[in-house]
């Protein structure tokens, strides 16, 4: 066999055209030019909800050349909160995480800074709620990025003929659908007194008291409203004031006109004492109200969502926002935070919402004008009120302001329900502060 | 032995007739503990990647701060022993698991004597039947039971308020929820104990029983003095085994209560899962699992000692 011998000029001239070649040559964008992204959402209650999510990011996808991976995650059996301990612990997983309320901070140090892409997102969707800022921000640096789709109020859903019938309450006058609420009298002392009268009535309020978040959420708003706090924005422990006992003297009167069983109650027990036609009041989003229409359609027109009750230090509401969150171990962060202000533009959002049948809320204030709320039947204008036009609550959510990692044990442990069925009990009001503070001290470590 | 003796003497012919040395490699791979250990190997590595590698992780994890960032040594076990809810949560997984186990292996006892006492051609069906509720996965059987359960609207309640009782806080009330999650623990557990306990009799021999009958001993001495000796060793491991079982039980709790009401079901398992996963304190959570394996480890040591003893005596 013959060996051609390559010439030093015939090198040059071969090397110099393989250079050229590859530099002049035209870029040549397959269907993923640019790259993968794989993302864990939250897995919608919604049906078809997950399909318009679905929808927006193969638009985007299809625009941007990237292979995208969407896995819907359960919240169902906590799995959503299971999957990301285990993407945390492994430092693997998908790029973009969608986290429920306490998590962003939970992973603080793992996780992607928003800054720039929260800076535009804020100036062209307007402010977010405090909330949102609580949890999806450290100090100065944003961690993650409010998500339209599972973010609620879990405000009263009341019926609108019995509360007429035992308390003399006309919802619909209160919070009229299309013009601001007249409800300066909507305060707790009102609250307690239609309490009662639906107690005696026999379609007592469903508010539960059990450890999941629907009744901690309740009992945090209250608090708030009463001005009271377990632990302060510094996290000084605060437990043993006045604003904390009243708010205990409340539950206990509250207790008293609920059913006897709300201390079992889970997240799915007030959803039922709505749609059953047993209860005159529940706090949820939408959610329960959807399933009336589906399941019991004479109870679903005789909802109304609207407003909590005014306390001393005013009405507050409980929002509960998803918060979608880049891993910092993401190989693909650009594209990720590319796809994020995509499903955070004015048209996307609208999307989710009409999807999710008016139960998506998003956190950006010029975001909360859309048709949907105000065109959901039946009765109609049901929603308009949810995602309170009008800025009538302050957004919170229970055990806040204390630092995010103490406010989350507070949370989790469902420390305020458990002081109030305690104190309900028979448990004596000093005693019951004694336990809360020494688990509140517990709750310290770092 | 024959076999072996067999195969040896063969295999020493066939040697020496090819007249070859047996290397040293050879001869390793010969032994029967090593085919032993490469047939035992998948298993091995399975169990060291899924409970010898996680315990270990999890022992790591106990060790460390609630950041993660921190070595603190014991200081997440000394912490538990400061809090009120730990030595709650001690006190019902004892109570859980002890009462369960009792009534559990009662239970089976009586079931595995009426089986026992069938007759063998519809010993099957009932057998088949009475497994059911060991066969059916735990989270299913236990969803169908907390709608038994239901706060607002329990079927037994239901029952019950067609005779003027109740209704009954079946979760709402720390007796009744602790109640409620041993009944389902005892239901989905006895038919284990059935099996097994079935299975025990059938190897009494009858002439014990004959010859018992001749002495003229009652029912009631024939358990004490036959049935119950012969099988004192198959219920103290089922009894060991179950323990186990249900001092880790996690499913039950957490769908029927999940801890509550005023964390007053709450297990090792549960409150770990709430510390650990609900919480965002792994480390805790790790801590508060391990506690289960020192004293499972005790028991485990006890009862095995036992049988342990009885063995020799036997021999």
């Amino acid at each position: 066999m013959t060996r051609r011998k390559l010439s030093r000029r015939q090198f040059l001239a071969t090397t110099a055209a393989t250079s050229a070649a590859l530099i002049t040559a035209p870029y040549v964008r397959g269907a993923h030019a640019a790259g993968k992204l794989s993302m864990a959402f939250w897995d919608h209650w919604v049906p078809g909800a997950n399909g318009v999510t679905t929808k927006l990011v193969n638009e985007w996808a299809a625009k941007e050349k990237v292979e995208v991976t969407i896995d819907y995650v359960t919240s169902q059996g906590n799995k959503n909160l299971i999957t990301i301990a285990a993407e945390a612990q492994a430092k693997s997983g998908h790029d973009i995480i969608t986290m429920p309320t306490w998590w962003p901070h939970a992973n603080v140090d793992q996780l992607e800074p928003m800054d720039d892409i929260m800076k535009e997102l804020i100036a062209q969707n307007g402010k977010v709620n405090g909330t949102v800022e609580y949890l999806a921000k450290e100090g100065d640096k944003w961690i993650g990025v409010p998500c339209t789709t599972g973010s609620q109020i879990k405000g009263p859903c009341s019926r609108i003929d019995l509360l007429k019938k035992f308390a003399n309450i006309d919802v619909q006058e209160m919070f009229p659908a299309g013009s601001p609420p007249k409800a300066d009298n909507w305060d707790m002392d009102t609250f307690l007194k239609a309490a009662e009268a639906c107690h005696k009535g026999g379609n007592p309020f469903g508010i539960g008291l059990g450890e999941t978040s629907d009744s901690v959420d309740s009992a945090g708003a209250f608090l708030l409203a009463f001005g009271g706090e377990l632990v302060d924005a510094k996290g000084n422990v605060t437990v043993k004031t006045d604003a904390v006992r009243q708010w205990l003297e409340f539950y206990k009167k509250l207790m008293s006109f609920m059913p006897p069983d709300v201390p079992a109650w889970d997240d799915s027990s007030n959803n039922k004492w709505l749609v059953s036609g047993k209860g005159a009041m529940i706090m949820n989003p939408p959610s329960a109200w959807a399933v009336a229409k589906r399941d019991a359609p004479k109870i679903a027109e005789q909802c109304w969502t609207h407003p909590f009750p005014k306390g001393p230090k005013g009405r507050f509401a409980p929002f509960l926002p998803f918060i979608n969150t880049v891993w910092n171990f993401s190989p693909n962060k650009s594209a990720a935070k590319s796809l994020l202000t995509f499903l955070l533009q004015r048209s996307s959002a609208e999307q989710q919402v009409a999807a999710s049948g008016g139960y998506d809320l998003p956190a950006f204030e010029k975001l909360l004008d859309f048709k949907t709320w105000a065109e959901e039947s039946p009765p109609k204008g049901t929603l308009f009120s949810y995602p309170d036009p009008y800025h009538t609550q302050t957004l919170s959510i229970a055990a806040s302001p204390a630092p995010p990692k103490i406010a989350q044990q507070i949370y989790a442990q469902a420390t305020l329900t458990k002081m109030c069925v305690r104190h309900f009990q028979g448990e004596a009001m000093e005693k019951t502060l004694d336990w809360a503070q020494s688990e509140v001290e517990g709750f310290m470590r770092t | 032995m024959a076999d072996v003796a067999i195969n040896t003497t063969s295999r020493s012919a066939k040697a020496g007739s090819r007249a070859r040395p047996v290397s040293g490699v050879r001869k390793f791979f010969q032994k029967k503990s090593t085919v032993a250990f490469f047939m035992a190997l998948p298993l091995i590595l399975l169990i060291a990647i899924l409970v010898v590698y996680p315990a270990l992780y999890s022992i790591h994890l106990a060790t460390l701060n609630k950041s993660m960032q921190r070595y603190v040594g014991f200081g997440n076990f000394t912490f538990l022993f400061t809090r009120e809810t730990f030595w709650m949560v001690v006190r019902q997984s004892c109570l859980f698991a002890i009462t369960a186990v009792i009534f559990k292996a009662i239970i089976g006892f009586v079931a595995a004597h009426f089986v026992h006492n069938v007759p063998a051609n519809k010993q099957r069906k009932w057998r088949g039947m009475l497994l059911v509720p060991w066969v059916v996965p735990p989270a299913m059987s236990t969803l169908t039971w907390l709608w038994l359960f239901d706060p607002s609207y329990s079927a037994f309640n239901w029952i019950l308020a067609h005779f003027s009782i109740g209704p009954i806080p079946w979760t709402g009330d720390t007796g009744w929820a602790r109640f409620a999650v041993i009944l389902v623990n005892i239901w989905a557990g006895a038919p284990f104990f059935l099996i097994l306990y079935l299975a025990a009799l059938k190897s009494v021999p009858e002439q014990l029983y004959e010859a018992a009958a001749i002495d003229g001993c009652n029912w009631w001495q024939r358990v004490w003095f036959i049935t119950l000796p012969m099988m004192r060793n198959i219920i103290a491991i089922t009894a060991l085994f179950s323990l186990i079982v249900t001092f880790a039980n996690f499913d039950i709790v957490r769908i029927l209560t999940a801890g509550g009401p005023l964390d007053s079901t709450h297990l090792f398992a549960t409150w770990a899962f709430k510390l650990g996963i609900e919480s965002s304190d792994i480390p805790l959570g790790a801590s508060v699992s391990l506690f289960m394996f020192p004293i499972l480890a005790i028991a485990a040591i006890f009862i095995l000692r036992d049988i342990n003893q009885r063995g020799n005596e036997a021999s």
